[in-house]
């Protein structure tokens, strides 16, 4: 027994084969893009004790003004202020750091949500259309279908079909995403079902349910953590796409997109209206993604070397 | 090979009717009337019924969806609510434009993006390497259209060099052609730059790590060869993959970047049609858009066997 | 006396960022090659054979491993100090290599026949014709049949065996001084070994050129060796010519090692005569679908009409090359796969076309082994979570389950505390031993391994085999032993059935198919069994011996 002898005693009892999230939180990618979106998070629930006004207040004799510009405006009891617009207003007279803040809330909000609903959405159609043989082509098929439609074509005739609200376009993003986790989950579940340790299972008499929650589902935590993430970036993206073009939530929502939508004819003269919304949805997406891939270098370097 | 090709096109039936089935429920599904829509706000209720019955919409729904797809086969996309033209009309006054901006995207890209990640593969944790995956990040994160306006701001307004909006036709001259579609195509080609590198960088990483590379290398190969004479040609079915499905992304792009530029193409008129609920519109660019997408992911298909002699039909 | 065409002195390789206990992959090591000679390295894996290889070849992995001191001479010129591209006029010219996985050591897109001529590209002048006609010429002499067909083939419509043709023609085409090949065998069948081993030694004959052969097969090593090299964790055990190395071992470890080959003579068995547990009839699998413009019907008989029994307390090894349908076998009686038809009787009850419902109570009575231990265990569950799986699914109490594999730990000879650790924690043997005690746990009727010691080392080997063979006795199990090698199944088995191409070629007590093999196939794959006469005399690695087993 001498050249297979057994571990030390002194040998400490990890609780777990990788702490993969402790190694994700040394992660440099990880740290700043978590600190970022903890930031925009916070300047996002802030919003209120920033210094900002209505974003959605509208003021006929301060259109279009650029930063800086001190405005007199109206307060609630009628009476004369002067308010000063740190980034200046739009074409309505709105007030851009305002909406840009408020934005924050909206954008992160609509990631997050389409992250979340798509995930699980794809985890169970890929779950058991990985394992349930039968149930695999019916399924694979109309996500073929599904994925043959250009995403963001997609997102817009779906946002056509309902009456314009967050709601709407939350589904119309994450439709597109589905059939992509789908796949994904899929791939994990057709891997993982040839292993030894799943077959043993079935010798073992596991019902399929068991396996699938026990044996198979773990392995897809962190290809969905890391997955989550980029759909995250990409839902932040296309809603301010979906807003820009006008077909998202309603222009008076104080929305990135909608901040840049407002500024677009107006974009020679006031480019403020477009530069710092975009500034603001380019750090955050970026931030997200760094997110992202720092948590696929550290949690799924399987996933990295694919992509 | 003939009979690979007439394979994989059958198996695309099944995902054109689903896409077929989407684009007609679209219709189907919308709160409002179309024969309504069609009338007008004065048409009195018989207008309308004979509006319904003309378009055949008091047919049950499932010959409906037979009927309109027998028009669809025979290139009858219906008539827009909105433009009162046909849609096939509507549709090639729209093609060149975007067909012009996406074949610029396409060939700028590829030329960019497979060097740029060759050389990251090759320095692999270098600082130039991290430079690049940098870029690409980026290139993933800043809205199509915040790109559109920065590069509108230094070209066309402040250095005033090319035109900030419209489009010339290929037919009215080269020379107005080409200063229209350069800003463009530079908008939309930094999104497929950053994915196609990307993918090139991952693939080739994989493929340096093979044993053949080794063996390359055994045999006294120059590292300059190693890599474009074995590892390229083995990384490049990943490459074309991406290519292929990065047309999705592509399409998508060029919605947004004609509607920067104020482009007259098939992206701008999806948004007119959507903004005015002209569904016979919108349903003929979501199919046309997706046999366009399907069709050259069956080429990428083909173009695997030229690569990769394993892959035999 | 000629000079060595290789001299390695004092070689140290040290890693990069050692966080591990070691700081050098190989230390000190000394070794010479004389023209014409063939030097084998042996060692179990970790070693740092493979390293030494690498070193020569100036392809150590860049950032991880690299040379600290010590010198390497080829024909007495020095490349430790030699540039990079100075190295690369030495490589494939004066010393070449052959890898051990031929599919993947060759580029799958380009043509053999052009991998080949790329030596002759970087190396010297010759214009495309003259490089032809070498190619072929290198290929003729490596015996490969229809040179000029094969060069303008891919290297995946080659043979196993062709492709590491072509890999040695590829090191040859130059004549280099020396070739190192790095397990060039252990990717490929027993009789396609053979047929290297006997290319090797007749292209190094013919061209006096030295060898720097790696492996860990004894076999291989008494089939070819002029001189043999035992490496331990870096550092070399001993060194001596092939007879005393094999036969007069000073080192213990050597000596080890050598105690742990089987031998190929089993030992004699006494036919057993208890009651039948397993039955298989006329079982049959097939694969592959007639697909709707598919250029053809492709169907893939795996298995054909196979029929045999097992008896309680009886070992029956099936054996066979890759490819031979024998673990499909074994995954058609453990029902992971469906046989096509057939029947499957396990006491009696025929199981082939049971529904999974009505098949549960028989689950437990089929228990399988199999043979990656690394991915045999979920690891993200403790080894006491896999082993009550079993038992906790047939409606067994979580602390009687407990109790229980508290037992099977020591029986299989691990502490009981282990049961809270997760596999990681735990050596391949380890996990083998861990893996069947999750199989005991369900107390079953038949026992299957398939290739259950084949990733192992050869002296855990030993250990694992001894441990099946006590657990069969002990709880009187029938036991379905797939192998493909015939030492193991020598030693282990009781009957052997012989399978080629998805077919039972001949069945028998185990001494009586080895001394008297009486299908043809069966004989020509006992005689490409290598070092026939090694390991036999001693009486080495005999699972009948003692059984020092923890608990048995």
């Amino acid at each position: 027994m001498t050249a297979d002898s057994l571990p030390q005693p002194t040998v400490p009892r990890a609780r777990k084969p990788q702490s993969g999230m402790m190694r994700a939180f040394r992660n440099p990618s990880v740290v700043i893009g978590g600190i970022v979106v903890l930031l925009m998070i916070a300047l996002g629930a802030a919003a209120p004790w920033l210094g900002t006004m209505s974003p959605t207040e509208i003021n006929p004799s301060g259109r279009n003004k650029p930063p800086g510009t001190i405005v007199t405006r109206r307060d609630d009891d009628g009476n004369k202020v002067q308010v000063m617009h740190r980034l200046g207003t739009d074409l309505l007279g709105r007030d851009v750091y305002s909406r840009v803040l408020y934005g924050a809330r909206i954008s992160l909000f609509v990631g997050v949500t389409v992250a979340v609903f798509s995930i699980f959405g794809g985890l169970i159609i890929g779950l058991f259309s990985g394992y349930i043989r039968w149930l695999d082509p019916i399924v694979m098929r109309v996500m073929d279908g599904l994925m043959a439609i250009p995403a963001i074509l997609l997102a817009i005739s779906l946002v056509s079909l309902f009456r314009a609200g967050i709601g709407a376009v939350i589904l119309a993003i994450t439709i597109p995403e589905i059939p992509r986790v789908v796949r994904l989950v899929r791939s994990v579940v057709l891997s993982v079902r040839e292993e030894p340790y799943v077959e043993a299972a079935i010798t073992v008499g596991t019902p399929t349910l068991k396996i699938l929650w026990r044996h198979i589902m773990p392995n897809t935590i962190a290809p969905m953590i890391v997955q989550g993430t980029f759909i995250c970036a990409s839902a932040i993206l296309v809603e301010a796409i979906l807003s820009f073009l006008g077909v998202g939530v309603p222009p008076d929502v104080p929305t990135w997109g909608n901040v840049m939508a407002a500024g677009r004819d107006v974009f020679y003269l006031f480019p403020h209206n477009i530069f710092y919304p975009g500034v603001m949805l380019a750090v955050t997406v970026l931030a997200v993604n760094m997110l992202g891939d720092g948590l696929r270098d550290t949690l799924d370097p399987k996933l990295a070397k694919r992509l | 090979m003939f009979a690979f090709i007439l394979r994989r096109l059958l198996a695309t039936i099944p995902v054109l009717i689903t896409v077929a089935l989407f684009a007609f429920l679209l219709l189907r599904l919308t709160p409002s009337d179309p024969a309504a829509i069609i009338a007008g706000d004065t048409a009195t209720a018989e207008q309308v019924a004979g509006i319904r019955a003309k378009l055949g919409l008091d047919e049950p729904i499932y010959t409906q969806f037979f009927i309109w797809t027998g028009k669809l086969l025979h290139g009858d996309f219906g008539e827009s609510f909105y433009f009162k033209k046909t849609v096939a009309e509507l549709i090639a006054d729209r093609v060149e434009p975007t067909l012009a901006l996406a074949l610029c995207t396409i060939v700028l890209a590829i030329l960019v993006a497979v060097p740029l990640g060759v050389i990251a593969a090759r320095l692999h944790g270098s600082w130039i390497d991290r430079l690049m995956m940098g870029f690409s990040v980026l290139g993933f994160s800043v809205p199509v259209f915040v790109i559109g306006y920065c590069l509108l701001y230094v070209f066309a307004r402040e250095l005033r060099w090319l035109p900030s909006n419209g489009y010339n036709r290929l037919a009215d001259g080269f020379g107005p052609w080409a200063q229209h579609i350069i800003l463009p195509t530079l908008t939309l080609s930094v999104v497929y730059i950053a994915l196609i590198a990307r993918m090139t960088r991952a693939s080739m990483l994989e493929v340096l790590s093979e044993d053949y590379v080794r063996t390359a290398r055994a045999k006294g190969q120059i590292e300059r060869r190693v890599l474009f004479r074995h590892a390229l040609r083995n990384a490049a079915v990943p490459i074309v993959t991406v290519i292929g499905l990065g047309i999705a992304l592509l399409i998508g792009g060029v919605v947004v970047t004609e509607s920067v530029y104020s482009i007259p193409g098939l992206g701008r008129l999806t948004v007119e049609a959507v903004l005015a609920r002209d569904f016979p519109v919108i349903q003929a660019v979501i199919l046309l858009f997706s046999v366009v997408y399907v069709m050259i992911n069956l080429a990428v298909d083909v173009i695997y066997s030229v690569l990769d002699p394993r892959i035999r039909y | 006396m000629a000079s060595p065409v290789l001299e390695i002195r004092d070689l140290t390789v040290a890693i990069a960022d050692s966080g591990g206990d070691r700081t050098n992959a190989i230390e000190q090591v000394s070794l010479q090659v004389m023209p014409g000679e063939i030097v084998c390295v042996v060692g179990e894996s970790g070693s740092g054979k493979s390293v030494t290889s690498q070193a020569v070849m100036a392809l150590l992995p860049k950032g991880q491993l690299m040379i600290a001191s010590g010198s390497i001479k080829l024909e007495g010129d020095e490349l430790t100090t030699k540039s990079p591209s100075e190295m690369r006029a030495v490589r494939g010219k004066r010393v070449a290599m052959v890898f051990q996985e031929p599919m993947t050591a060759l580029n799958p897109v380009e043509r053999c026949g052009d991998q080949i001529a790329e030596v002759l590209e970087i190396h010297t002048d010759l214009d495309a014709k003259g490089r032809r006609a070498r190619v072929l010429e290198v290929m003729r002499s490596v015996h490969l049949p229809d040179p000029e067909q094969m060069a303008d083939a891919y290297p995946h419509q080659l043979s196993g065996g062709q492709r590491q043709r072509v890999m040695i023609a590829m090191a040859l085409v130059l004549d280099p001084a020396v070739l190192i090949a790095d397990e060039p065998t252990t990717a490929l069948d027993v009789t396609t070994q053979a047929q290297i081993l006997k290319l090797i030694r007749e292209m190094q004959q013919r061209r006096n050129t030295g060898v720097l052969f790696i492996t860990h097969d004894f076999g291989v090593v008494s089939e070819i060796a002029d001189r043999v090299v035992v490496m331990q964790k870096g550092r070399i055990v001993e060194q001596g010519s092939k007879a005393a190395i094999l036969s007069a071992p000073r080192e213990a470890y050597t000596k080890m090692l050598i105690g742990a080959v089987p031998s190929l003579v089993p030992p004699v068995r006494t036919a057993i005569t208890a009651p039948v547990t397993l039955e298989t009839v006329a079982l049959n699998k097939t694969y592959g679908k007639r697909g709707f413009l598919q250029p053809a019907a492709r169907v893939v008989k795996a298995v054909t009409d196979v029929s045999f029994e097992i008896r309680r307390g009886e070992t029956l090894g099936i054996v066979g090359e890759s490819g031979s349908g024998k673990s499909t076998v074994a995954r058609c009686i453990a029902r992971l796969v469906d046989p096509t038809s057939g029947r499957i009787d396990i006491d009696g009850v025929d199981i082939a076309r049971m529904s999974e419902r009505s098949l549960r109570p028989y689950r437990r009575r089929v228990q399988i082994v199999f043979q990656d231990p690394y991915r045999s265990l979920n690891p993200r569950r403790t080894v006491g979570q896999s082993i009550i799986e079993g038992p906790v699914n047939f409606g067994l109490p979580h602390a009687d389950a407990i109790a229980r594999a508290r037992d099977l730990m020591g029986l299989v000879g691990l502490s009981p505390d282990a049961l809270d650790r997760f596999p990681h924690q735990f050596s391949g043997g380890q996990r083998q031993r861990i893996a069947i005690a999750r199989a005991l746990a369900m107390e079953p009727t038949l026992l299957i391994g398939d290739e259950p010691v084949s990733a192992l080392d050869v002296s855990v080997q030993a250990q694992v085999l001894q441990l099946l063979d006590a657990v069969r006795k002990k709880f009187d199990l029938a036991v379905l032993f797939i192998t493909h090698d015939l030492r193991v199944a020598a030693q282990i088995c009781d009957r052997i059935a012989v399978m080629q191409r998805g077919v039972v070629v001949e069945t028998g007590p185990t001494a009586a198919v080895f001394s008297q093999p009486q299908h043809e196939y069966t004989r020509a794959l006992f005689s490409a069994a290598p070092g026939q006469g090694f390991g036999n005399r001693i009486g080495a690695g005999q699972v009948a011996d003692a059984l020092p087993v923890a608990a048995v």
